[in-house]
């Protein structure tokens, strides 16, 4: 931490991941200020913000105790569509979540330096977006304070769960990416938390960092060990961002429903949660830089490399449009076929899947110009277009194959009830509320790493080639 | 209405003040009427609740009244020192009845009537209350089966809405009360000979009340008795009498028949269901027999029978006659006259093939056709020479249709309308029915009407539109609960016999009728019945039945002295309890069947002093005369028969009478009277008719249109529109539930821009979104609303449209049953009341004009999409092309090798073929199911939400131009019971399975409701509870359902299990009998039991003699969505279709392929592939 003003000419390469006259002082500063501002210059977007969120969020806990009393009629499920907006929103969620592990475990694995700045954040999402999902599938049941038979525990009834259900592998994948989320995260959190710590003047607010922080002191032990949890964690995570949507994905394609049960839905399935976190991601990241002054933290880099992983993982999600339809055709199923033709072009529901073509897919194409790439309007709309043809996606997968099945006679149609949208608009209420909490009391950005990325702490470092190397390559070619 | 009735509650109130109470002690507040007009009492509320005081003596409001009453009862109870108990001996079971094992249910012959027209069934009764309704197999008009109105009539019975105390001006009051009342304006009227008194009855062919009235009218002769029903046979008397020259009654031998040509009559949705048996019969085709018979059918509305004919022509009424006067000039009919004109080409063909078919073809017309059709129709079966081989002419059966006062209903009606306004009738006693509600418009019994009679009585089971405009409400017995008689179809007299007292206290008909007796006038209903089948000669030679009520024949029938001492006594008695128990009768009733005594219903009427009758038994769980073990094919098993309640009446009647109580015994435990089928008539066809016409005008095609007006297929004419499962009932050819609509043609819908809401009519009838029938908002059906004028009577509410293809060009259809005002909770204000469109000339047709009012109505369909889109779901195959290759398309039950180890059944193995060439859609199976397993409804808005229950659904598929559409052929579609169930590995929890018989089970208790099951299931016949729809908080209703299946709470998946608590029930039956197998035909799910053709067979596959198995091994035998390996247990049998190629409508059906399910190598199912997917 000394020598803070030696410049070391190599990272004028590549273009730095901290921009501006950062120091460690100041990186701190900067980003542990946002959490010790004094309560009466909380400012005003953050209450303003906060107070949305929150009343939304209300509403979710009167929807949720409205359907729990009265039953899943309240929403519009029916005959033929027995899953709906809940699933539909179950898996919106849970592809959300999936950007921030891809962040964290992934890029870190690869050496994807600026993935530093961003990772915190988008783990704390990834981490909201989960318990957003995961109230889906407890809440979806008829029976919700039932739903722990779904768990393998010995019991009197002398039952197990039905492993050759999608839906029991469901409770697994996504209790394993909760809990294996949330230790990364707070794993990640420790260094942070002790600065925090020390920085603390309340003294409850000391104790409490205190305690989190798990008794962290710097040592070169504790880093050592934390270095290495945290490369397991990351290691134990990066299956997950494939399995978890995976598995979601089998709720459809181990079904023989016509629409669902296709072989490409897994990878399909994933980069659509990829293509959708970024998205995510994105809307939170542009207005969040702005508003706290991340600028140098958060850079035009950042942006534009999320920008480049979405029209990425849009085109692979476009290929699997492209795939769905072309099953359709070269299946000769009848069914299929029907289904593929309802789908786009002479059911109820064909709008949907235009709509959704056009923000998943045609939208994505301005990314390919520079003009758009480094544009924080564009990609913020981008993203907020990308995130609406996500969740539309699920909406066509799952209504348009359901309400047109084998038998005509029970071909329905479906409509969502009030319910479904304060449900829908209470999980987003809910999701922002903590994130507007964790912005204002925890490190939106991980501190310590970002320190690490500043060229000033690069300077001991010179006799390392691999890792200078690993640098200059943080910018993806354009 | 308030304001009219005020006058008559302040004179009620005055009366009830003037009266002193005389009784003391414990009978002191016996009943409310009699302790409320006590002046200490009034005296005593007035001090008490001073700022009542007023209100007590204003015209009393129905709140405040039931406040005081409260109040006074409390306080009776105090002051009486809280005696609860009877006066009356309670005696408790000594031992145990024989016949009575707790848990174990016991069928009791009895019987229901729809226009007079009994059908025998038999009550399930399970600890003294009816649960379930079959049919009789020994009875005539039933062959075992019924249809949806019996099936929904056990809901009626338990109904909290039907009427429950005899009520004076509003006002509680007791059947001695009434009585009296009547007592005295007989005595009054004497001596006029009853001038001011007249009766109308619903359609009746009980021979008791025929003889009570043919006793009270000699005894009264200038009273009058009249009979009306809105869908009655006034028709096809007047025309049997215009071509015989008198009336005779025709019955239909379609055993017999290979050529039926139906002039608009819909006999296969008929509640004798003895009709639609014998056709299918005809029409069954098997390895073994491979001819059918053909049915052309002449249509105005399209009815299922139209549906199922092997040739439909839609043709306006004003077509008909000279349509059947073509038809009879080419069969030779003379001077016939008629002009074949446009359907000339239909007509030749038909007329040829007939004819080649003398004396065993069928010409039919519908009752609601005029006259003439209906005389035509008989002349032109007597040129086929079909009478006396196909058509049975007979004896009138119904009341006055017969003798010198033989006069059609309508007749009948209009004498009564013209008395009435001619302020000739004092007393008018309303037997049943809804005059007010159904007569047609100009004869219709307004308010000012009915003020013109002074005293105006309605015994109703429900407390209806006319209800509210009589001074006396008597609370009528549900045929469940009373003793009565009536005439099946072919004459047979037919026994109705109680399985409960009455649940709310009612009366029956007979025992109304009887209050006007000259004497015994306080008979209770099992001995005026009994008594009169004594007079009649049972166990002896029988005396013939006749239908007048006037005549010699009357005389004989008089009660004997020697049943009366037994009677008069205990009836005397009863008549005092009454009243006391009236208010405890809901209570004690509703409790009374998880007692094991008698002691609740010991005071309950008809059931005390020790006089053991069989209702006796059945209301207090006694033993019956006529119970029957339990048989679980649903038919009485032997003669058992319970003596040791009878021996005391036994013992004092005398051997002569022996006879009749054997014989008695014999009839009631039967549920009929051997022998006694209307005695045949001899008579000439005449021709001198041909110059009369049905005198119908055709519209002139702008927007005056032809209007039918036909009863609703589920609610009737209005009487079971409180029966919440009827409501529900999709109608057979729109799926309609909770509503009536209007039907137009497509073309006449497109003229007059009807329902164009979105898109056009594809070339299908099936239609895109249901586009073709209504317009569509996103899952909702929008139907325009249009004002209709009918003769010149405008509807009050405006109609919503329904666009049906095969409905005639300008024609549109109405049906009655719907703009109750006072149904009750379910019943009243939905749909638009289609009475007020008819007159008294023009019952059934009409000339309208139709009016877009601009206006939309949300309409509920369990079905919109009507098209298979040339799936391979249901087929129909030419009778020609099935005999040439019979092994095309034939899928047998064997599947494919798997890799999976097999699963092998052991014991039994169960499945279902369901033969669709049988099926008439009739929705008979749908209403037995849900009474059967306790099925919920859900209402309209959650049916508009596509949430209904019924586990059992009859899909309907059209075909071809909806201008020229065919069918809809209908598939009865449930729980397919697969072998590789795509439910089950996708259940979480293991909720469904498979069990050791093959069954697909679904574990209620274990199922948490992620309706993955439904999603996955190919033939969506699960249903879920998406709220909680069942009732679990009204007491009738648990007495109601079955006991024997789970009442499924919300949250729940659930689905057909074929019965499986009747699969339990035989297994146990067999385990007993030495631990045997149990054998084919033992196990009959509620479906296969009550449908009317036998389209449904139940049975064990592992049993290669069963008769599932038999009907599986045919060649049309075939499994819906084959190739999706499910293997079904359900399979399917091709209809056929026997077309004459001479008729233009002649439609080429298409050809199955070799290659239909012949794919794959097989092994029979279950041996082989063993689910990889259920667990066992």
């Amino acid at each position: 931490m000394q020598d803070v003003e030696k410049f070391d000419p190599r990272t004028v390469l590549a273009p730095p991941m901290v921009e501006g006259n950062e120091n460690f002082g100041s990186v701190t500063d900067k980003i542990a200020g946002i959490s010790f501002q004094d309560a009466k210059k909380t400012p005003w977007w953050w209450i303003i913000g906060f107070g949305i969120s929150f009343v939304l969020a209300q509403l979710l806990l009167m929807t949720v105790t409205y359907l729990v009393f009265t039953g899943i009629g309240i929403w519009g499920n029916n005959q033929p569509v027995g899953w709906a907006f809940d699933i539909i929103n179950f898996v919106w969620w849970i592809g959300i979540g999936h950007a921030g592990t891809l962040i964290s475990a992934i890029l870190l694995l690869m050496r994807q330096q600026w993935r530093t700045s961003i990772n915190r954040f988008a783990e704390a999402m990834t981490l909201f977006a989960v318990a957003c999902a995961g109230m889906f599938p407890l809440l979806h049941t008829g029976r919700p304070w039932l739903a722990y038979w779904m768990l393998p525990y010995p019991n009197t009834m002398g039952m197990w769960p039905q492993f050759k259900s999608p839906l029991m592998w469901d409770v697994f994948a996504v209790s394993t990416y909760l809990t294996v989320s949330a230790v990364f995260w707070f794993v990640g959190l420790v260094p942070d938390l002790a600065a925090y710590r020390d920085r603390s003047k309340n003294p409850w607010m000391k104790r409490l960092f205190g305690a989190l922080a798990l008794g962290w002191r710097g040592s070169a032990r504790h880093w050592h060990r934390y270095e290495i949890a945290y490369l397991i964690l990351a290691g134990l995570s990066t299956p997950l961002v494939l399995s978890v949507h995976s598995i979601v994905s089998f709720d459809f394609a181990y079904s023989q429903v016509p629409g669902w049960h296709a072989t490409i839905f897994p990878p399909y399935f994933v980069a659509g949660a990829i293509f959708a976190g970024f998205a995510m991601v994105l809307i939170l990241m542009i207005p969040l830089r702005r508003l706290h002054g991340l600028q140098n933290l958060v850079t035009e880099t950042h942006l534009i490399n999320m920008g480049k992983v979405m029209l990425a993982t849009g085109m692979i999600v476009v290929y699997g449009y492209a795939m769905e339809a072309f099953f359709g055709w070269y299946s000769a199923n009848e069914f299929e076929e029907y289904m593929i033709r309802n789908r786009i072009l002479t059911g109820p529901y064909w709008w949907s899947y235009w709509l959704l073509i056009l923000c998943n897919g045609a939208s994505i194409q301005l990314l390919w110009f520079k003009r758009f790439r480094e544009s924080e309007f564009w990609l913020f709309v981008i993203s907020i277009v990308v995130s609406i043809g996500m969740w539309l996606e699920r909406f066509v997968i799952i209504v348009t194959s359901l309400n047109r099945d084998y038998l005509p006679s029970s071909w329905a149609m479906y409509s969502p009830s009030p319910f479904d949208w304060t449900m829908f608009l209470g999980t987003i209420g809910f999701f922002f509320t903590l994130i507007f909490l964790f912005v204002r009391f925890l490190p939106v950005i991980s501190i310590f790493e970002v320190r690490t990325l500043l060229p000033q702490a690069k300077v001991h470092d010179t006799h390392n080639q691999e890792h200078t190397e690993t640098r200059t390559i943080d910018r993806v070619e354009s | 209405m308030t304001g009219r009735h005020s006058e008559d509650s302040k004179k009620n109130f005055a009366l009830m003040r003037d009266r002193i109470l005389e009784q003391q002690g414990k009978n002191y507040w016996r009943s409310l009427d009699e302790f409320v007009d006590a002046p200490e009492f009034e005296e005593f509320v007035s001090r008490e609740f001073p700022q009542h005081a007023e209100t007590w003596e204003d015209p009393v409001s129905r709140r405040s009244f039931l406040k005081l009453m409260g109040a006074s009862l409390a306080l009776a109870g105090l002051s009486s020192a809280c005696v609860i108990q009877p006066p009356e001996k309670v005696v408790p079971w000594v031992r145990q009845p024989e016949e009575i094992v707790p848990g174990k249910s016991l069928f009791f012959a009895t019987a229901m009537t729809l226009g007079g027209v009994a059908v025998g069934l038999l009550a399930r009764s399970y600890d003294g209350r009816p649960v379930k309704i079959e049919g009789n197999s020994d009875h005539p008009g039933s062959l075992g089966s019924t249809d949806k109105f019996a099936q929904a009539s056990l809901l009626t019975m338990y109904d909290p809405d039907r009427a429950q105390d005899f009520l004076f001006r509003n006002a509680p009051r007791s059947w001695d009360r009434f009585v009296a009342e009547m007592r005295q304006i007989i005595d009054q009227n004497r001596p006029n000979g009853g001038a001011g008194i007249r009766f109308l009855s619903e359609t009746t062919t009980s021979p008791t009340l025929i003889n009570q009235f043919r006793q009270i009218l000699a005894d009264l002769p200038n009273a009058r008795w009249y009979q009306y029903d809105a869908h009655n046979n006034d028709n096809g008397l007047a025309g049997a009498k215009m071509a015989f020259g008198e009336n005779v009654h025709a019955a239909y031998n379609f055993a017999a028949a290979d050529i039926v040509l139906s002039l608009d009559s819909d006999f296969l949705d008929s509640f004798n269901v003895r009709y639609p048996r014998d056709f299918s019969d005809r029409r069954r085709v098997t390895l073994d027999k491979k001819d059918m018979n053909r049915l052309y059918q002449v249509e105005t509305t399209l009815t299922i029978t139209g549906a199922k004919a092997d040739h439909r022509l839609a043709i306006k009424p004003s077509q008909m006659e000279n349509f059947a006067r073509a038809v009879a000039a080419g069969l030779g009919v003379a001077n016939a006259g008629g002009n074949a004109g446009e359907h000339a080409a239909w007509i030749t063909p038909m007329v040829a093939d007939l004819r080649a078919h003398g004396g065993r073809s069928l010409i039919i017309a519908g009752d609601h056709q005029p006259p003439i059709i209906h005389a035509l129709a008989h002349a032109m079966n007597a040129a086929l020479g079909n009478i006396g081989k196909t058509v049975t002419l007979h004896e009138p059966i119904a009341a006055n249709t017969a003798g010198a006062d033989a006069r059609t209903q309508i007749e009948g009606l209009r004498e009564l309308v013209r008395d009435i306004d001619a302020g000739a009738v004092q007393t008018l006693v309303i037997l049943g029915g809804n005059p007010m509600y159904d007569t047609p418009a100009d004869l219709k019994f307004t308010p000012e009407r009915m003020d013109k009679i002074q005293m105006r009585a309605h015994l109703s089971l429900y407390r209806n539109e006319t209800s509210k405009y009589c001074h006396w409400n008597l609370p009528q017995t549900h045929y469940l609960e009373e003793w009565s008689d009536a005439r099946a179809f072919d004459g047979t007299a037919t026994l109705i016999q109680p399985l409960v007292a009455p649940l709310y206290g009612g009366k029956s008909v007979h025992e109304v009728v009887n209050v006007f007796a000259r004497e015994n006038f306080d008979r209770n209903g099992y001995d005026i019945v009994k008594e009169f089948w004594q007079g009649q000669g049972l166990g002896g030679s029988l005396r013939p039945l006749v239908a007048t009520t006037t005549g010699g024949a009357a005389t004989g029938n008089a009660p004997r002295p020697a049943a009366s001492p037994q009677a008069s006594p205990a009836t005397q008695q009863n008549t005092n309890q009454n009243g006391a128990n009236r208010g405890q009768n809901a209570n004690t009733n509703a409790n009374a069947n998880t007692n094991t005594g008698g002691n609740t219903n010991s005071g309950t009427g008809l059931t005390n002093g020790g006089q053991a009758t069989p209702l006796a038994n059945t209301s207090g769980q006694g033993p019956s005369l006529n119970a029957t073990t339990l048989s679980n094919s649903g038919s009485p098993a032997g003669q058992a028969q319970a003596n040791n309640n009878t021996s005391a009446t036994n013992a004092v009647i005398p051997p002569a009478a022996q006879g009749f109580e054997n014989a008695w015994r014999k009839a009631v435990h039967d549920g009929f009277i051997p022998n006694t089928t209307a005695a045949p008539r001899n008579v000439a066809p005449r021709t001198d008719f041909l110059g009369q016409t049905a005198g119908l005008q055709a519209g002139n095609g702008n927007n005056v249109v032809e209007v039918v007006v036909l009863p609703d297929p589920s609610v009737y004419d209005g009487r079971f529109s409180n029966n919440a499962w009827l409501q529900e009932l999709p109608k057979p050819l729109t799926k309609l539930t909770w509503d009536n609509v209007l039907l137009v043609s497509p073309r006449t819908a497109e003229r007059l821009g009807l329902n164009q809401g979105r898109g056009k009519y594809e070339n299908d009838a099936g239609a895109e979104e249901g586009t073709s029938f209504v317009s569509t908002r996103g899952g909702n059906l929008f139907a325009d609303l249009v004002t209709l004028r009918v003769n010149g009577q405008q509807m009050s509410k405006p109609l919503p449209v329904w666009v049906q293809p095969g409905q005639p060009d300008e024609v549109v259809t109405i049906f009655t049953g719907y703009g109750r005002t006072d149904a009750g909770r379910i019943g009243s204000g939905i749909g638009y009341n289609a009475y007020e469109a008819i007159t008294s000339n023009s019952m059934s047709f009409g000339l309208g004009e139709i009016t877009r009012t601009g206006e939309q109505y949300e309409l509920a369909s369990t079905q919109t999409h009507f098209n298979a889109e040339g799936r391979d779901i249901l087929r129909v195959r030419e009778l020609e092309d099935y005999l040439a290759h019979p092994e095309d398309g034939h899928q047998p039950d064997v599947y494919p090798l798997s890799m999976y180890p097999k699963y092998e059944y052991l014991g039994h193995k169960w499945g279902m073929a369901i033969d669709m060439n049988a099926c008439v859609g009739c929705n008979a199976c749908v209403v037995a199911c849900q009474a059967e397993n306790n099925i919920p409804v859900v209402g309209k808005l959650q049916v508009q939400r596509s949430r209904e229950m019924h586990w059992l659904r009859i899909d309907s598929y059209y075909g071809g131009d909806p201008n020229d559409p065919e069918g809809p052929h209908f598939q009865p579609m449930l729980c397919q019971h697969c072998e590789q169930a795509p439910c089950e590995p996708v259940c979480p929890v293991h909720a469904t399975v498979h069990d050791s018989e093959g069954l697909n089970v679904m574990v209620y208790n274990r199922c948490i409701g992620t309706r993955y099951c439904s999603n996955n299931c190919p033939y969506k016949v699960r249903r879920f509870n998406f709220l909680l729809y069942q009732d679990w908080d009204t007491p009738q209703y648990k007495l109601m359902r079955n006991p024997e299946v789970t009442v499924r709470s919300r949250g729940v998946m659930e689905k057909c299990t074929y019965c499986t608590q009747r699969i339990a029930l035989a297994r146990i039956e067999a385990q007993k009998d030495g631990g045997r197998q149990v054998r084919d035909g033992e196990v009959v799910t509620a479906c296969q039991s009550v449908c009317p053709t036998e389209a449904i067979i139940f049975g064990d596959l592992n049993d290669e003699t069963s008769a599932v198995n038999k009907l599986k091994k045919e060649q049309r035998n075939y499994q819906v969505l084959h190739e999706l390996n499910t293997q079904p247990r359900t399979t399917y049998l091709a209809a056929l279709k026997n077309q004459n190629k001479a008729m233009p409508d002649y439609r080429e059906l298409p050809r199955l392929s070799k290659e239909h399910g012949k794919e794959q190598e097989r092994a029979p199912v279950g041996t082989e592939s063993a689910p990889g997917t259920g667990s066992h």
